[in-house]
């Protein structure tokens, strides 16, 4: 059914990678990890060296081929090899998140049955003792920090360094079985097998082959022209299917170095020393940088002040055409070298992003300025849309063809389908082999001809050939005039105003769209004390009639920018309420995650959704509010209700 | 219920050593005032001794007297089998002795790293001059101190702020940064003055956590004084119970706990 793998038949699973690895590039460093203060690493010699230890280790403590074993920790070399090791013995590695619960940790344990869980300390070793009682098939644990465990009961229990050593040891006796079974793999062998998260129901383990895993990464490689001397930070979660792909996919495709942190705290530190040039971050980490970097900027003196928002102002100007290739004056690109010597070179280099050739973000939607800012730098952010079914690539952007508000082109080798419903389908050679032990779940995902729905709608932009991802499908609905109704894709336009913390959009089966808009109070209370004025309460604030100008002023423009797109149009926001309460998990509203809740809101706050549709200017209402310790009280408000301008959607689409 | 004598084993399975140093008839006085009266306890290899007692009761003269920075009047101190002549406490620190002080004592201008390495002194064996050229043998000694200060940053999780000035840090953290200096003279004998004085209950934690540890990992004997009774109780093996310069109580947790004496002191029990 599937097409043949263009890779040659001994390239084809990551332990043959490995291999060929040791032949061309021996002596280049494969890993390094910070400890003890320096930099310590390791060549691709030497972590052939270390992973057949390891592998033959785990064959005397009984590994058979087929076995699941779980590996929970930190990014760290060991445990990377740990999962090659487990490639080697034809078992299956099952990363776990190192922060889940005993609960968690169980319920995947007993899923895959894990015979075997090599566990960075003693703190995941403990999750694992606490839920062993569960979990009858578990028979010995691996770990790697030897500290505080020194009174455990060893009889189920084996030091890394003693497990390699033990291998070592056995050499002689094992190495032919290794060898057998190394040659009995191929690409239909299981690579890894990763627990998706589940924001619904239960975790399922996506299992990925290794043809999923290894022509993604030659795709993906290639598409980016990533090189043996590339280095990467691996920071993120081992768990993740991200870091998967880039730690080892592409790591041992390419033959790229794969860089640890000390801790999780060092990061920023190991990242300026390190200086990757291929970098990946999700928005958030963007945000908190850019927030650090303009704190910062308050704190320094007047010149510098101005050199900076001077130098940045230029950046901005000039600063992404320059990067995508496009033409640009001869003073204009002197200008921006003088700023690089300034400001940029400096601050790309305190942020640790001075060598970043390739950048990508991705799993939300990334405010238009925070992207903007650091391509106006000079470095090349861009944005890939992906998921664990398809071994991360979906679509991704090329360089010079970056904008904010895409996701980029079908990744080579992926095929994309838009059903009628909106939602985005793919079908590509990373696709996932299946759900374990659910098959009901992977035909539902899957279809017989290999697409897999991904459970977002999306539409393809006609004029550059980019997908754009709009919202969650299942949120997706249609207005009472047939229009395509996107509440999230408004809503984080909405959001990406500063004075703006949360917004609901209204509008399925309805002839228009309202919004419900928390403001932040961080934002406009900061703003309100600068223009003097005075307010005693959140409720005061919202209510301010310049609070509500602003507000609805960021309404318009934000109507205006969603008309630029005939398909959405029909979601520009025609009536607002400010709120007089922030949302809250407490009270039900949002999620832990921060995530809205729409049923429930749309049930508890009904009385202004009838006042925001009937065209009534004032509503007055009472709300229930849970405090912190539980104790519910009511807050009564009159709230004013604004009409925003919209704009008639343009009939030919721009350019 | 006086104190044992010999090895033992402790309730968690832990093997205690031979007598690592012995207190007998400690009395120290200045001036007028008797601040310890007449004390003998010993402390074996390998355990957690915990020194009690209400304020004023002589728990930190006691442990001054241990670091050799006060010298009793009368009475002996034994260390390592031998009568321990009047020592400067730069002579004891020699010996295998190393302490964090109540009031945190650390060198505010130098970064973390510094302040630990401060610990190696008494490792160092080439002059100031040597070093201060960074040659040769200096330069090798340098290296080995470094990776055993490392070691320790490790050890206490403290590598984010390895280069940070201590003076910029929380009182938490340089609690814990003392303790680093401490261990990096790779003592005998720890003595910590009052390890979790102003912390939070998960800083205490923490610091219980790292106690626990260094005795479990380093093999290192631990005398501590500590207000926090949950802690003492936890923590140690035996309990002094120190009030008005005199020990009302020697011995195990439990013991300590019900021995009248001691609930008379911590209650308020007139003296007469």
């Amino acid at each position: 059914m599937a097409p043949p793998s263009t890779a040659t038949a001994d390239q084809q699973t990551i332990p043959q990678l490995l291999a060929r690895n040791v032949a061309r590039y021996g002596d280049k460093p494969a890993y390094r990890e910070k400890e003890f203060g320096i930099w310590q690493s390791w060549t691709w010699a030497e972590t052939q060296g270390e992973v057949e230890a390891l592998a033959l280790g785990l064959l005397k403590l009984g590994v058979k081929e087929g076995d699941h074993i779980a590996i929970i920790g930190r990014n760290r070399p060991y445990l990377y090899w740990s999962m090659v090791a487990a490639q080697h013995c034809g078992a299956v590695p099952v990363p776990l998140y190192q922060d889940a619960v005993a609960e968690e940790i169980a319920y995947v344990l007993d899923h895959c049955a894990a015979r075997f869980v090599i566990a960075q300390d003693q703190e995941q070793v403990d999750k694992v003792i606490e839920v062993q009682e569960q979990l009858p098939g578990l028979e010995h644990m691996v770990y790697l920090d030897p500290r505080g465990m020194r009174k455990y009961d060893h009889s189920k229990l084996t030091r890394f360094d003693a497990l390699q050593a033990a291998g070592r040891d056995a050499q002689a006796e094992l190495k032919p079985e290794l060898e057998s079974r190394l040659a009995r793999q191929g690409e239909n062998t299981t690579c890894v097998m990763l627990y998706t998260s589940g924001t619904t129901g239960r975790p399922k383990g996506v299992v990925l082959s290794n043809r999923n895993v290894v022509e993604t990464s030659k795709n993906s490689s290639e598409f980016d022209e990533l090189r043996p001397g590339d280095e990467i930070l691996a920071y993120l979660p081992m768990a993740w299917v991200g870091d998967f792909i880039f730690s080892i996919g592409q790591a041992y495709w390419t033959g790229f170095c794969v860089n640890c942190p000390e801790s999780a705290e060092t990061m920023h530190t190991d990242l300026r020393e390190i200086g990757p040039t291929y970098y990946f971050a999700p928005p958030r980490v963007f945000e908190t940088q850019l927030t650090n970097v303009m704190i910062r900027m308050e704190d320094a003196g007047r010149f510098k002040q101005w050199l900076f928002h001077h130098f940045m102002a230029h950046a901005k100007k000039v600063g992404p055409a320059i990067l995508d290739g496009e033409q640009v004056g001869f003073a204009d690109r002197l200008k921006y070298r003088l700023g690089d010597l300034m400001v940029y070179g400096p601050l790309k280099n305190t942020l640790g992003f001075s060598r970043v050739r390739v950048g990508y973000t991705a799993g939300e939607a990334i405010g238009p300025e925070i992207f903007d800012f650091y391509r106006s730098l000079g470095i090349n952010l861009k944005q890939l849309y992906g998921q664990t079914e398809a071994c991360v690539f979906i679509t991704q952007q090329p360089d010079g063809e970056v904008r904010s508000d895409t996701v980029g082109v079908a990744s080579p080798g992926v095929e994309l389908k838009i059903a009628d419903s909106g939602e985005v389908f793919y079908r590509s050679p990373g696709v996932f082999v299946e759900y374990f032990k659910n098959a009901e779940s992977t035909a539902d995902t899957k279809d017989g001809e290999g697409w897999v729905a991904t459970g977002d709608a999306g539409f393809i932009e006609e004029s550059s050939g980019h997908l754009r991802i709009i919202d969650r499908a299942k949120d997706v609905g249609k207005t009472a005039s047939g229009d395509l109704f996107a509440p999230k894709y408004v809503e984080n336009k909405l959001k990406f105003f500063p004075n703006i913390l949360e917004a609901v959009v209204f509008g399925n089966g309805r002839d228009r769209c309202t919004a419900f808009i928390n403001i932040d109070l961080a934002a406009v209370g900061n703003w309100a004390e600068r223009n003097n004025i005075a307010y005693s309460s959140y409720q005061e604030l919202a209510g301010h009639e310049r609070v509500l100008n602003t507000i609805q002023a960021h309404v318009e423009e934000v109507n205006a920018s969603v008309a630029e797109d005939p398909m959405l149009a029909g979601c520009q926001v025609h009536r607002f309420i400010v709120l007089h309460k922030q949302l809250d998990a407490d009270d039900g509203e949002l999620t832990r995650t921060q995530k809205v809740r729409r049923r429930i809101i749309e049930e508890k706050y009904s009385d202004l959704i009838a006042a925001l549709y009937d065209g009534s200017p004032r509503v007055s209402t009472e709300t229930e509010v849970t405090y912190e310790d539980g104790r519910k009280g009511s807050i009564k408000a009159d709230l004013e209700i604004r009409d925003a301008k919209v704009v008639a959607p343009m009939k030919v689409a721009a350019e | 219920m006086n104190a044992m004598t010999g090895n033992y084993t402790t309730a968690d399975g832990r093997q205690i050593g031979d007598t690592l140093m012995e207190m007998k008839n400690i009395t120290l006085r200045f001036g007028g005032v008797v601040a310890i009266k007449d004390i003998s306890f010993d402390i074996h290899e390998g355990e957690i001794r915990a020194i009690i007692g209400p304020n004023g009761a002589g728990k930190s003269s006691m442990l001054n007297v241990i670091s050799g920075f006060y010298h009793p009047q009368e009475g002996e101190v034994w260390f390592r089998g031998a009568k321990r002549p009047t020592m400067k406490p730069y002579q004891v620190a020699q010996q295998g002795i190393a302490r964090t002080f109540q009031n945190i004592a650390l060198f505010n201008g130098m970064s973390v790293l510094d302040n630990v390495m401060t610990g190696r002194l008494t490792h160092m064996k080439t002059g100031m001059f040597a070093q201060a050229l960074w040659k040769g043998k200096a330069e090798k000694e340098e290296v080995e101190n470094r990776e055993v200060v490392e070691k320790i940053i490790d050890f206490l999780e403290i590598q984010a702020i390895r280069k940070t000035p201590v003076g910029r840090l929380p009182y938490g953290l340089k609690k814990r940064v003392e303790l680093a200096r401490a261990l990096a003279a790779e003592p005998k004998l720890l003595l910590l003055d009052e390890p979790m004085a102003g912390m939070n209950v998960e800083e205490k934690e923490d610091m219980s956590r790292f106690i626990l540890d260094v005795n479990d990992e380093f093999g290192t004997t631990i005398a501590l004084i500590e207000h926090d009774m949950g802690v003492v109780m936890d923590l140690s093996d035996r309990v002094v119970v120190m009030d008005y310069g005199r020990k009302i109580g020697d011995g195990t947790p439990d013991e300590v706990r019900n021995n009248q004496d001691v609930i008379d002191a911590y209650l308020g029990v007139s003296h007469d």
